[in-house]
């Protein structure tokens, strides 16, 4: 098996596995399911312990069963996944057609530590739409590395929306990997909630004039959590726009980690890049770190990231506690706004009232 | 060493080739044999008629460079550095001269021509700008220091280095690798193993140096390395102005330059620290020019003490270089504006780490990155606020402004904060100059490169005006030199 990565490596500086290294992993049992599953009514693909169950499955069109592919990707746990991926969706929408959208769920029940890794494909014929709202979720100590493969032809447009909910003893490690052609759009939102441990690390490349994305995050991370969100936009072509604002709220030893990076091939002119992380301080023992990268070959460009970090704003408590609010409820209207805020660029309204009560479900653990 | 015969028609040929510094000076020189091992250091530190322990302490660095390798992070590419083929020690030959009245006449010859004001009587006489005192480093050694007697009646230490080590060993002890250690990194190691001068300063406890302090550094010998050595202690509630200037002969081969510079600020003390570096860079194919690879620090040791950088980068072939602060005192600040301009096949990695341990300190980070030609331009920063930094400040701006679309421009900003009270604000923009803005100079009868110029001057406002007066009108000049060739 490939090594796991250390944090020698350059992207792997800020995020350890050592931890996940020290685990041995057993083979997956058929497992109970403890926890209701979502279900919004839209057809639903459900994985158990990483192996697709038919039984709660309510498959969608154009779904197609897994086949092992030769991977040569230099990433460490996309080779980890194609020696390991022994089931995965591949969903492939014809061209012209609107899809709708698709749950696709990842459910983990173990007693013993376990490992999966699913590979998924995605691809969108010319003019093609597909939503899809992805949900990670479990109890036990397991190790979930997912890889998700899409390919978007020209005019096509993919929603991707992705609550990760996995078990706090779980490491959550998934790649995403996009092409996306001309005029084609990419929108994705990752709402990280859950695991001990987890990175989301998306590499989309646009390689068409005016193709599109957004990468998009907000991570609520309370305990002992880490959560990593890599991303590399790589512009190939000219007139291409991305977008990624990633919004951290850490408390008590929690660790956010931001790295993203645009890259700007030479002919890429007329390249629009965005970067913006933005984050919320609220313990004196959480940590955040961040390390948003441009890389620019091009002379007309637009490019430009922003960072803040910080507490509360003693200001804005002030504020509202002048208008007769207690302190703790005005903490907790700033740190909503700020997630509302968060999910503003989730065009899809189902997937955005989803992540909501998902937030809401967080807020109520407390 | 031979001596190689420079006639006017020389330096007009090469003030043609834009870099008006590029000349020989043809003076006798001694060079120790090529290559580093023992012997070499031990040369040096018996040359420089060093007591025991500093010769240890450059063994010891020598040893620890040995199992070291050079960095490969930064995005800088150029072939293999033979280390063995270079020569660690050159200097005029002769006994060291005892004042200016002894320096070479060519020397003085060159350092005019440079345009420093050396020879201080010219100096006293009111002719030049009276208020700068120069230590000059020409290759290995400093020739010349100015103004000794007047810094001396305030108590101000300006010397050089090598010098300090016999007058002032308690000082030089006490805080040489007090700031980078000698295993810091490789070239910090390889520079305290063969370090051969650079200038000492020590501004006692409430003064406020009389006038700016300036060293000028000249590589001129044939493969031969420089690696100056320069401390700053500014004691409790003293305050200086430190410029530093460079340049070098115009050569195929590339040579080596690895500096390293500490400060140190006690409290209430304050430094800035300016360098308008313009090394060779190499022709407009890439050959030749200097290898930069300079390690620069300053600990704000003292309650409310203040360190402050200021870099025009124009020059070399390579520049690998981080001026930093360590912000230990609580209320310290640190400061660091940046113009890194590169042209041709030059390569910038530069930037700044901010390391905020003490109490509300504040750092400012500007940073003005221009690329031209085929040259890459990379800002990297580091921003790290410890658990202990409560209220904790940070802002950092840098911006990168491309011309031509054969060049790059990086930004690799690092941010790591462990305290939720302290604020951290970050933003980087990369643009090309705009068309209307050319075209509104052009229609005031500006020829293009004048816009070009007078556009990048604007875009490095922020940091030009943190310059001290004399650098900054040097600064602009250069900055259009530089871009000279660049459009059209």
């Amino acid at each position: 098996m490939t090594a796991l990565p250390t944090r020698k490596l350059e992207a792997w500086r800020y995020t350890d596995l050592k931890n996940l290294a020290a685990i041995s992993f057993t083979e997956a049992k058929p497992a109970k399911i403890v926890a209701p599953l979502p279900d919004l009514g839209i057809p639903r693909i459900v994985f158990v312990n990483g192996s697709y169950n038919a039984a709660l499955s309510t498959p969608p069109e154009f779904m197609s069963p897994f086949v092992k592919v030769v991977d040569e990707s230099v990433l460490p746990l996309v080779q980890i996944n194609a020696a390991h991926a022994h089931d995965g969706v591949t969903i492939d929408v014809p061209a012209n057609i609107d899809a709708g959208a698709v749950l696709l769920i990842s459910y983990a029940n173990t007693e013993m530590p376990i490992a999966f890794h699913p590979r998924h494909r995605v691809v969108l014929g010319a003019g093609a739409k597909l939503t899809i709202i992805e949900v990670a979720m479990g109890q036990g100590v397991y190790w979930h590395n997912p890889v998700t493969d899409i390919t978007l032809h020209e005019g096509a447009a993919l929603g991707h929306y992705r609550l990760q909910d996995e078990s706090t003893e779980a490491f959550h490690l998934a790649t995403i990997r996009a092409q996306i052609s001309a005029t084609a759009a990419y929108e994705s939102f990752s709402l990280v909630i859950g695991a001990k441990l987890s990175r989301a690390e998306f590499h989309a490349t646009l390689t068409g004039p005016n193709a599109s994305t957004h990468l998009n995050a907000a991570q609520l991370l309370r305990g002992r959590q880490h959560a990593d969100f890599t991303s590399v936009v790589a512009h190939k072509a000219p007139t291409c726009a991305s977008r990624q604002t990633v919004k951290s709220v850490l408390s008590d030893h929690s660790r956010g980690v931001f790295q993203g990076r645009i890259e700007v091939a030479q002919i890429a002119q007329k390249t629009d890049g965005y970067q913006m992380n933005q984050a919320l301080l609220l313990s004196p023992h959480a940590e955040i770190d961040i390390k948003p990268e441009l890389e620019i070959f091009a002379d007309d460009v637009k490019c430009s990231h922003g960072a803040t970090i910080g507490a509360l704003d003693p200001e804005q408590i002030f504020y509202l506690r002048s208008r007769g609010i207690p302190e703790d409820q005005a903490r907790s209207i700033l740190i909503r706004a700020f997630l509302t805020e968060a999910l503003e660029p989730v065009t899809h309204e189902a997937a955005r009232i989803f992540l909501e009560d998902a937030i809401e479900t967080w807020w109520a653990r407390k | 060493m031979a001596a190689v015969i420079e006639t006017l028609e020389t330096v007009d040929a090469l003030a043609a080739q834009k870099y008006k510094y590029g000349f020989e000076t043809n003076i006798a020189m001694d060079a120790f044999p090529k290559g580093l091992n023992e012997d070499i250091v031990r040369l040096i530190s018996a040359k420089k008629d060093e007591p025991e322990w500093m010769l240890e302490w450059r063994l010891k660095a020598y040893a620890l460079w040995r199992t070291m390798d050079e960095p490969d992070w930064a995005r800088i590419k150029h072939p293999p550095i033979d280390y063995e083929n270079l020569y660690y020690y050159a200097a005029p030959s002769g006994p060291a001269p005892k004042s200016l009245e002894d320096v070479d006449p060519e020397l003085l010859k060159m350092y005019d021509k440079l345009g420093i004001p050396l020879n201080e009587r010219a100096a006293l006489a009111g002719v030049e700008s009276p208020n700068v005192a120069v230590d000059a480093v020409f290759d290995s050694v400093s020739v010349a220091t100015t103004f000794r007697e007047t810094l001396s009646k305030s108590g101000v230490i300006f010397c050089p280095i090598s010098e300090a080590v016999r007058e002032h060993p308690d000082l030089v002890k006490q805080y040489l690798g007090s700031v980078v250690s000698i295993g810091d990194n490789f070239f910090s190691a390889l520079n305290s193993a063969v370090f051969s001068d650079g200038s000492f300063v020590f501004i006692p406890k409430g003064v406020r140096c009389p006038m700016e302090l300036s060293t000028y550094f000249r590589i001129n010998a044939r493969n031969t390395g420089q690696f100056e050595r320069t401390l700053i202690i500014a004691a409790e509630g003293a305050s200086v102005s430190y410029l530093e200037g460079c340049t070098a002969p115009m050569r195929d081969e590339n040579q080596l330059h690895a500096a390293v510079v500490e400060l140190v600020a006690l409290d209430d003390a304050k430094i800035k620290y300016s360098t308008v570096q313009n090394w060779y860079p190499g022709d407009a194919d890439g050959k030749g020019g200097i290898y930069n690879f300079v390690t620069k620090r300053g600990a704000c040791r003292g309650s409310r003490s203040k360190i402050s950088w200021t870099q025009v980068e124009t020059g070399s072939a390579i520049t690998w270089k981080y001026p930093s602060c360590i912000l230990q005192g609580d209320n310290s600040v640190g400061e660091f504006y940046s113009v890194a301009l590169t042209h041709n096949y030059q390569q910038a990695d530069t930037g700044t780490k901010m390391i905020h341990i003490g109490k509300n300190t504040t750092s400012t980070i500007i940073s003005k990155g221009i690329s031209a030609g085929h040259s890459n331009n990379t800002y990297r920063g580091l921003v790290k606020i410890l658990p202990g930094a409560s209220g904790a400040r940070n802002f950092t701006q840098c911006d990168s402004l491309l011309i031509g679309d054969q060049c790059g421009a990086h930004t690799v900003p690092y941010i790591e904060s462990r305290n939720m009270s302290a604020k951290v604000e970050h933003e980087a923009t990369t643009s090309k100059i705009a068309e209307d803005q050319l075209f509104y100079c052009r229609s005031r009868g500006l020829s293009e490169e004048d816009a070009v110029g007078l556009i990048v001057n604007g875009f490095c406002k922020d940091v030009l005006k943190e310059l001290p007066m004399e650098f900054a009108v040097e600064a602009q000049k250069l900055l259009a030199v530089s871009l000279e060739g660049s459009v059209g």
